[in-house]
């Protein structure tokens, strides 16, 4: 059997949009593959149309679209390359989760994606990023960046009011406007789909760094989605919680995946299982391994992805 | 003879002193122990030295401090009257009749406001620059051996040179101008440009000792928002910083209050504020602060007035205490806290 992870054999997938993935060929018959709820390969259409996956848990279809993908990325400090040749799509519909060892380059590939890496006066970058089939130079980095919004390690909310936060991305340059009234129902909106709203919808006045660091992490997202963005980008934000705050944020995540695409870096396998649809194995910059997070987890095909993954999963 | 098991049992505690009852023997003291050496501590006789001095030192210190304090209070108090703070000082040699210090009393908070609003403003531009950009590097080092040399700077070769440079003739607006047209250069806003060159320095210490313990996620997370440089800038990085800033501009109004050689060369020294005339007389004016007021009413000065001195000086510590209180207050209130 001939096998690869995205995309269908019969060559029906148009060239044009097809991203140059690393294919991973097996070719043996008898590699067990456990794809849990990820229903395989897509159609066709893949690049162009959503594509179901499956279906939910009420019998409603599952859709799957992609939203971002790099095309050959390297991205090099100096001499060193912390990302070499990675070609990976990002779809909205599904988690993907980014695994590896520590300075496998996981922060340096998410922080390419909205281009925050080019803070970094060091980093250059080849190959291209594509956001909705335009490659991410071509925006507006401010654009670009209410587009794919980022979560960090640590609870980072602005010392100003709960609200204030909300609507940081909202308002203009710095100023107060728009209103406060104008821009209640976006902050409501993106307070709830953060699961944060119950909490804090009697204080919406109070300081942010007030709240309990769970809270912060969630406020966080809400500040994200309020700019509407299409991808959503974690870097590792449970590594600083609880075991409860991790559960609720989980859960919000598994929540937003239909509406938003979500990357997220992890190194609780745990965590991955639970919430990935497709998991990602990075080790020492180059994308190892990528597939349906059952395949990878319960049946790698590559051994330094069975070794790292092997741990955990025994 | 049983051993005696000692447990946490509750109970009587067992006494340290020994019983006399009992009937087992006293430990004898170590070789070492007889030798003076003491294995408890492992000080050495240099060591015990040393702390017993850093605790004489504290200690007086303390009581230099106290004593300042109280022989200020003592003859202040003695000496000051409510309406000498209300009064205008005349001249006359009769400490009964040369009034009191209203004047240099509100020379002192004018020039204290004029120097601090020119020290905060640039002194958070400097800062912003310094940790926010610092490039081209060798420009950003540039500036700040510019800032340790404005703070290193006696304040008396701050003022001659403000003067030189405030005598110039196309720097007429910021003083009087004779009848011939040479610059008179003293004023309160001469004065107060030096004095904040005094402030500037503890400005752009303590905005940047705040702008460097934000941490750098924050930033990030204003420009993941689709925020650039300016805005987050202005709406995150200086609201974080507020309280280094309050910090450095009362520490360095506690600077200009005290300063003299500032006064003394570019104020006019006129005894009682005389403004000019125009919309800006008051600033373009002369006038005198309580430090000058001292100096000139000490034994070493020409009113000679020494009972006036040390009310006036007694009214100024009070001041300076007063900021020094005010930057704890600012430091004991939270700043924004990320990890
Ligand atoms: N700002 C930087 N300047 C220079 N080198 C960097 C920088 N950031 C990361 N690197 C290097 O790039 C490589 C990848 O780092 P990266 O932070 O992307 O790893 P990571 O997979 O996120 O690791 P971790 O799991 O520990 O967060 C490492 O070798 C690291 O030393
Ligand atoms: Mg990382």
């Amino acid at each position: 059997m001939e096998l690869t992870e995205d995309h269908p054999q019969d060559g029906s997938a148009p060239a044009a949009v097809v991203p140059p993935l690393r294919r991973i060929v097996v070719e043996s018959e008898t590699v067990p593959i456990r794809v849990g709820d990820y229903a395989g390969p897509p159609d066709p259409n893949y690049g162009r149309d959503p594509w179901q996956v499956g279906t939910g848990t009420e019998g409603e279809p599952v859709w799957v679209e992609e939203r971002m993908r790099t095309e050959d990325l390297s991205i090099a400090y100096g001499d060193n390359r912390a990302v070499k040749d990675v070609s990976i799509e990002v779809n909205s519909g599904e988690v993907l989760a980014l695994i590896g060892p520590s300075g496998c380059g996981k922060t340096t590939l998410l922080r390419s994606l909205n281009r925050l890496v080019e803070l970094t006066p060091a980093a250059k970058r080849t190959g291209r990023i594509i956001l909705d089939n335009q490659s991410v130079d071509d925006f507006d980095v401010t654009q670009l960046r209410s587009r794919v919004g980022m979560l960090f390690q640590q609870p980072n909310p602005f010392p100003m009011s709960i609200f204030d936060n909300v609507a940081y991305g909202l308002r203009e340059r710095g100023s107060k406007k728009p209103r406060r009234k104008i821009l209640e129902p976006v902050v409501v909106d993106a307070l709830e789909r953060a699961g944060l709203w119950d909490e804090v919808s009697s204080n919406l006045n109070h300081p942010a760094l007030a709240l309990s660091g769970g809270q912060q992490q969630r406020l966080c997202i809400a500040r994200s989605l309020a700019v509407s963005p299409e991808v959503l980008l974690l870097d590792e934000p449970c590594s600083a919680l609880d075991p409860i705050s991790t559960s609720i944020i989980e859960e919000t995540i598994v929540e937003l995946k239909s509406e938003v695409a979500i990357v997220i870096v992890t190194h609780n396998l745990q965590q991955a299982a639970r919430i990935a649809d497709r998991v990602a194995f990075m080790y020492l910059g180059d994308l190892v391994e990528q597939g349906a997070a059952g395949q990878v987890f319960g049946a790698p095909r590559e051994e330094r992805t069975q070794d790292y993954v092997g741990g955990g999963f025994g | 003879m049983s051993i005696e098991v000692r447990t946490a049992a509750p109970g009587p505690r067992p006494s340290l002193v020994k019983d006399p009852t009992d009937p087992r023997p006293t430990p004898k003291p170590s070789a070492a122990a007889a030798a003076g050496i003491s294995h408890d501590t492992g000080w050495s006789i240099g060591d015990k030295a040393g702390l017993i001095a850093a605790w004489v030192c504290g200690i007086s210190l303390c009581v230099i401090a106290a004593s300042i304090v109280l022989f200020m209070a003592w003859k202040g108090i003695q000496f000051l009257h409510l309406d000498m703070l209300t009064t205008s000082p005349q001249a006359s040699l009769d400490q009964s009749a040369n009034g009191g210090f209203l004047d240099p009393l509100v020379g002192t908070l004018l020039l204290t406001a004029i120097g601090i609003a020119f020290a905060v403003p640039t002194g958070v531009a400097i800062a912003v620059w310094l940790t926010e950009y610092g490039r081209p590097a060798g420009l950003a080092r540039l500036v700040e051996s510019g800032v340790e040399i404005v703070a290193g700077t006696p304040s008396i070769v701050l003022a001659i040179f403000g003067l030189l440079v405030f005598q110039q003739s196309f720097m007429g607006i910021f003083s009087f101008t004779a009848e011939g047209g040479a610059v008179f250069g003293r004023s309160f806003l001469t004065a107060g440009a030096m004095m904040a060159l005094i402030a500037l320095p503890l400005v752009i210490g303590s905005t940047r000792e705040a702008l460097n313990t934000i941490p750098r996620h924050v930033r990030e997370a204003s420009y993941a928002l689709g925020k650039d440089k300016a805005s987050t800038i202005r709406r995150v990085l200086l609201p974080s910083a507020r309280n280094g800033i309050a910090t450095g501009a009362t520490l360095g109004m506690g600077r200009i209050c005290g300063d003299t050689a500032i006064v003394v060369i570019l104020l006019g020294a006129s005894m009682q504020t005389t403004p000019e005339s125009g919309f800006f007389g008051l600033f373009r004016g002369t006038g005198s602060t309580l430090t000058s007021y001292v100096y000139n009413n000490s034994p070493a000065g020409e009113g000679n007035a020494p009972d006036k001195a040390y009310a006036a000086a007694f009214v100024l510590l009070m001041i300076v205490i007063l900021l020094n209180f005010v930057v704890s207050l600012i430091g004991k209130r939270k700043a924004p806290q990320w990890n």
